[in-house]
């Protein structure tokens, strides 16, 4: 058994930069106020004293154009780790990402890949409204080209950067902002680094696959506890890659369990539960013994009042009523 | 290089043939490239840069092979001028697999990482953050290299044109900024698109020095290129040229060009930078006009051969079309 520690989300975000900021002089970190100020969440803290200003890179506003600066270091040579304060910001850089980033090596026959991550914040639950709670990361996940991954553990925080930084192509980083301030235990010692593909069961289970990501996966865990309590024992899968989806992991959960609900936070229509749902329709239909269900954001713009911020976006309660309403079938 | 003769130019009987030979390629590729859309064998967009010559082959004088170019979708005559082997250039157009992007980029999309020639891109403005990472990674790595990017006048418009200025300004960058201003995005003229109709007053904002050339003159665009080349080398962060051109065809081979006069076009066609400088090298005794006519059939043969390597080069295969979408990853660099 190894030796356990204690760390926030945040810490073991900082922490896998920290890391790897030492094991590559080519890895550096560039974005918004990720300097003096330490990161709009924290996560960058301490870390221009440890690495400088050429490292730490404070950035003007300017979205589109450090993440094409990003790019263009990625095809000069560095491994850039672009942070992008929040997801709703990530738009004005949408240019870049997609058109470029994600482009240039099929559109130049192969010639140029860009090693290039992006980090960003994700989801609602603080009240900060329409424009700051969004969850865009199908938008991502919908683009060939890009690798997508929303850590949603201690454990993926921490070990999930180093290996995208190691991976040739542009990889997109989701961090809930939820999930910052929980804290709990990872490996004290040895290679903390996780994969940037496949799903992982976070909880096996024999009655219904809950399929979820990101800030959703401790609300999933929540649900499928109090569900143990009425003898439905469900699987919790934590996608963690959202592109390229793990579609085996999905299909053999479903065919064991025959029953699945998908809580994505994003808007249902188009969601990635959208596109989940249609994989295990064109994989496993005839193994499913009652219709996929989907338990996602309604569809309005994020509002600010508590009650109603929490009645927009997937609950707890929520799922379990899904879930009921599956297993019922 | 060295600096005492980067400023200078030496127009010698080589260098003048070297500039007269290019932009004539250039010309004659692109009016080939016309015919051959007609014949449908080019299809999708195709933007020629006819008339403005000039400016690439002035420009590429100024760098060396280490440096990086970033350019625009009217890149025929900047990936030309960048020494781009001219059969994968024609090949491209055609997109056949053996196209400088194996007939995934097309005429829009030209790209040769040997040369450092970073495409060919279709969004307007979207290669000037590319050009400041490329510049910041030469920096933060102490290489002496440059990166030269080319826009039109109407990317001074566009937000990434902006954040890019303020990006390399305020990290001190070895970038150049060559705005090749022909008066025209696509259809909107640039009185109808900018409250600054000087160019140049959008970088000296974000203090950069900028300044104006001919860009029908291919010699004064060199020595331009020259002085601002150097200038950043020595290490003064970027700089800005404008080059003052004209396209003579249509934006593309879709624009019936109901925006300007023809009266407009044939005066900028007296300008002419090929007509211009040949007609200059004729009257210094440089060339001869039977020097000129033999680079001339030299020329129509080497884009005729690319033509032929095209047309009997073979399509990639169907079962390739993922191929490239990602890299393939060693599994041994994973752990």
């Amino acid at each position: 058994m190894s030796v356990l520690r204690k760390v926030t989300y945040r810490d073991a975000v900082r922490e896998a930069i920290q890391d790897a900021m030492h094991r590559d002089a080519s890895v550096f970190l560039m974005g918004e106020d990720v300097g003096r100020y330490g990161g709009a969440y924290g996560c960058s803290k301490g870390l221009l004293a440890e690495f400088g200003e050429d490292r730490i890179r404070d950035t003007p506003l300017a979205e589109a154009g450090f993440t094409g600066a990003g790019i263009g270091a990625a095809l000069g040579g560095m491994r850039p780790i672009v942070e992008i304060m929040t997801v709703n910001f990530s738009l004005l850089a949408l240019d870049q990402i997609v058109n470029t980033a994600a482009a240039i090596r099929h559109m130049s026959g192969g010639q140029f890949s860009v090693p290039l991550v992006i980090r960003m914040a994700t989801g609602a639950g603080r009240q900060l409204a329409a424009q700051h709670s969004h969850s865009l990361e199908n938008w991502y996940a919908h683009v060939p080209g890009i690798k997508v991954v929303a850590p949603a553990t201690l454990a993926d925080a921490r070990g999930m950067l180093w290996t995208a930084l190691q991976d040739p192509d542009p990889v997109v980083m989701f961090e809930h902002a939820m999930l910052y301030n929980d804290e709990g235990e990872i490996a004290a010692e040895g290679d903390l680094s996780m994969p940037i593909e496949g799903a992982a069961i976070r909880r096996p289970g024999t009655d219904c696959s809950i399929i979820t990501y990101g800030g959703s996966l401790k609300k999933a865990l929540a649900a499928a506890a109090e569900l143990a309590g009425e003898n439905f024992n469900c699987e919790v899968i934590d996608l963690r890659a959202l592109r390229p989806l793990d579609g085996k992991t999905i299909l053999a959960s479903v065919e064991k369990t025959h029953r699945a609900v998908i809580v994505d936070e994003g808007w249902r229509t188009g969601s990635l539960a959208a596109e989940i749902s249609a994989l295990i329709m064109e994989g496993a239909f005839f193994a499913l013994d009652a219709p996929v269900a989907r338990v996602c954001s309604a569809e309005v713009p994020i509002p600010y009042a508590r009650h109603l911020e929490i009645s927009a976006t997937p609950q707890v309660a929520g799922i379990i009523t899904a879930v009921r309403g599956v297993l019922r079938r | 290089m060295n600096p005492s003769i980067s400023e200078k130019i030496h127009l010698t009987k080589e260098h003048c043939t070297e500039l007269l030979r290019m932009m004539m390629l250039i010309r004659r590729f692109e009016e080939r490239c016309a015919e051959l859309y007609g014949e449908q064998k080019i299809r999708g967009f195709l933007h020629l840069y006819i008339g403005e010559e000039a400016n690439a082959v002035g420009v590429m004088q100024a760098l060396t092979p280490e440096d990086a170019v970033v350019a625009t979708y009217r890149e025929h005559g900047h990936a030309l001028a960048r020494g781009l082997p001219l059969p994968e250039v024609m090949a491209e157009m055609y997109g056949k697999a053996t196209g400088s992007s194996r007939g995934r980029g097309g005429s829009m999309h030209i790209f040769n990482a040997e040369r450092r020639f970073y495409g060919g891109n279709a969004i307007v403005g979207g290669g000037l953050p590319l050009a400041v990472g490329l510049a910041l990674a030469d920096k933060m790595n102490g290489r002496p290299r440059i990166t030269c990017c080319f826009f039109g006048e109407g990317a001074a418009a566009e937000g990434e044109f902006h954040e890019s200025m303020n990006l390399a300004a305020l990290w001190k960058l070895p970038v150049l900024f060559v705005c090749e201003n022909n008066l025209y995005a696509m259809g909107t003229s640039l009185e109808r698109s900018e409250s600054e109709t000087d160019i140049c007053q959008h970088a000296k904002s974000y203090r950069i020095a900028a300044g104006s050339v001919d860009g029908m003159d291919v010699v004064a665009v060199e020595v331009a290129a020259r002085r601002a080349v150097q200038a950043v080398r020595d290490g003064n962060g970027p700089q800005f040229l404008e080059t003052q051109t004209y396209r003579f065809r249509a934006h593309s081979m879709f624009d019936p060009e109901l925006y300007r006069d023809k009266a407009e076009v044939e005066k900028w066609k007296e300008r002419c930078p090929i007509k211009r400088f040949r007609e200059w090298i004729l009257a210094t005794g440089t060339l001869h006009e039977s020097e000129i006519a033999a680079i001339e059939i030299a020329i129509a043969d080497e884009v005729e051969n690319a033509v032929k390597f095209a047309e009997s080069s073979p399509w990639e295969p169907e079962a390739d079309l993922t191929r490239d979408v990602l890299t393939p990853i060693k599994r041994s660099a994973l752990t």
